[in-house]
């Protein structure tokens, strides 16, 4: 056995590519994990956009006979105003699932953290790993509904595509902040469920998804201002048909969706490292 | 006398107002078994962590492998393999799938650890299990895959935190013969127990601790030797009459042993003549329930030098 040579590079300090590789390591490690439940992921990318798009594009839709925005060629349908905004929430809902309960197991019931920190990898490097797995979840969760956005005539053109990154920075800016609270469960005490229900689900209903912010009373709208999801909501609009904003307005979400991933990547590295004794 | 790979001099770790590590000195050389032993809460998960370099210490000096773990943790645990006192195998994961993605935290490539994770599997007694959850494993399987994992990237030191508690008696002679053929192929290394009779199967060299301090430092027969009689006679009497009893003999020693220690279920006499000091306790009338005759163990060393047992 002490033969075998575990084939570190020579001249290399030891941990030295642990060091540069430690994020991909991890991110590796989650995505091995997350092959337990690859056919729910597979069904829930797939089904979501197809059931979304039919019940909202071809039911809704039919109800509403009004154009309700305003994009780069004039007025577009209610298919076309919803659809950017279902893309980006189909991130946040990977955000909602990947960075609930695996960040909270990872610590207590299934402590794999504790076993990473034993290695020459960073809490830093931990955290990395870990957002890296949940954006390659997102990502292709994200181009596979926008395919099938394709398909139902929700958008056109190639800037549309574009989507697909503004919902994954949108997923992403919600993965990181719910990540840095669930860090911080040392009790299961269903903080998670509230997370679902009393987080994502107001986010989802007040954030402009099925109607414009506007429709919603003054002292309401707050709730899409400081929401991630508005703000991806829109962006994807602006992507997907043109819609017609303020050029600073559009740089306001970009910057607020970046503002929220580093808060949140930030708080979810100082957790950890707490946690893990550093 | 070949460098050593762990130099501790006066390290400390304060938590707030509690001292959990006090000024511990201790060296540890290449290949050698070395043991803290000590009772819940005396502070040996606590230097394990320090050791580890997963734990800044509060003061004193430490070095691993030559290096401080303050400035140079992840060289230091990129050589380390480490045993936690609790599991962390990842329970998503199949068994072979464990060592796999523990290997390439330490750099090793997707061939090589697939290589040493299947020697390491052979050696575990884990081969045909590879493919299992981690959950179906029982708990001395569990340890042997932690083990497995820990001697993924050949370290260098494997640092191993109470590695049996818990773990039934035949697990635990199968996780004993593990170690000891690592201590033959000349790993060193570096476990804390509260078992006597593991540090005694497994350890060179041990420091007792308590307290956070070290107590008596040496190998398992010299500290016997030193803080003990050759046998122990064990009686019991009754709970109600232990105390009594030992009061009444210890008023006259001779022929017995050298002391005696009541605990609350039995009295110990430490002899050097085990049977004879029964034969002498039987003909000055006393009538014991139940009496046993062993040789001294570190559990005695722990009781002579504290005054308490290690499992309490």
């Amino acid at each position: 056995m002490s033969e075998v040579s575990t084939d570190l590079p020579g001249g290399e300090a030891p941990g030295a590519r642990s060091r540069r590789y430690g994020s991909w390591y991890v991110a590796e490690h989650r995505l091995l994990s997350m092959r337990s439940y690859a056919q729910t992921i597979v069904a829930t990318s797939i089904g979501s956009p197809v059931l979304y798009l039919l019940a909202l594009g071809m039911g809704l839709a039919g109800l509403v006979d009004k154009d309700v925005d305003t994009g780069a060629s004039g007025p577009v349908s209610y298919l076309f105003f919803v659809a950017p905004a279902l893309l980006a929430t189909a991130a946040v809902n990977v955000a909602g699932e990947e960075a609930t309960y695996p960040v909270m197991q990872a610590f207590k019931w299934n402590p794999i953290l504790f076993a990473m920190n034993a290695t020459p990898i960073s809490p830093r490097q931990i955290v990395n790993g870990f957002l890296i797995s949940i954006a390659a979840r997102m990502l292709p969760t994200c181009a596979i509904y926008y395919g099938a956005m394709l398909l139902f005539g929700a958008t056109t053109g190639a800037a549309s595509a574009l989507g697909i990154l503004t919902a994954t920075l949108t997923g992403m800016a919600v993965a990181a902040l719910i990540a840095r609270y669930s860090a911080t469960v040392e009790e299961d005490k269903g903080q998670m469920a509230v997370i679902m229900r009393f987080g994502l689900m107001p986010m989802f209903l007040f954030s402009g998804t099925f109607f414009p912010l506007e429709q919603l009373p003054v002292y309401l709208q707050w709730i899409g201002w400081i929401s991630p999801l508005w703000h991806g909501s829109e962006l994807g609009r602006v992507v997907s048909y043109g819609a017609v904003e303020p050029i600073w307005l559009t740089v306001v979400h970009v910057a607020f969706l970046f503002g929220v991933l580093a808060y949140g990547w930030n708080g979810f590295r100082r957790v950890t490292a707490r946690r893990l004794g550093r | 006398m070949p460098v050593p790979v762990v130099v501790a001099s006066a390290l400390t770790k304060k938590y707030k107002d509690f001292t959990a590590v006090d000024g511990l000195d201790f060296e540890v050389a290449p290949g050698e078994a070395f043991g803290l032993l000590g009772p819940n809460g005396a502070g040996k998960s606590t230097t394990m962590r320090m050791v580890g370099a997963v734990s800044t210490r509060s003061g004193g000096d430490l070095e691993i492998l030559g290096l401080d773990p303050n400035r140079h943790g992840p060289e230091i645990r990129a050589q380390l393999g480490v045993v936690p006192q609790k599991d962390n195998l990842d329970e998503e994961l199949r068994v072979r799938d464990n060592l796999l993605v523990y290997g390439r935290y330490f750099g090793i490539s997707r061939s090589a650890v697939a290589k040493k994770a299947d020697e390491l599997l052979e050696f575990a007694q884990l081969a045909d299990r590879a493919k299992a959850k981690v959950d179906e494993l029982s708990g001395g399987m569990k340890r042997r895959l932690t083990i497995a994992r820990a001697l993924i990237n050949d370290p260098r030191i494997l640092l191993l935190d109470e590695p049996t508690t818990g773990l039934d008696p035949q697990a635990r002679h199968i996780l004993w013969d593990r170690l000891f053929r690592l201590k033959e192929q000349g790993t060193t290394l570096v476990l804390t127990t509260h078992y006597m009779d593991e540090a005694e199967q497994l350890c060179d060299r041990i420091v007792v601790v308590d307290h956070g301090r070290i107590m008596a430092e040496g190998s398992p027969a010299g500290l016997i030797r030193e803080y003990s009689s050759r046998e122990v006679l064990e009686v019991r009497f009754g709970s109600d009459r232990n105390a009594d009893a030992a009061a009444e003999l210890q008023t006259n020693l001779s022929g017995l042993g050298e002391r005696i220690e009541v605990l609350p279920d039995r009295v110990l006499i430490f002899t050097d003549n085990g049977e004879g000091a029964l034969m002498t306790l039987t003909e000055r009338g006393f009538t014991p329930i139940t009496s046993l005759v062993r040789r001294s163990s570190l559990e005695d060393v722990f009781l002579r030098l504290t005054g308490r047992t290690l499992v309490e």
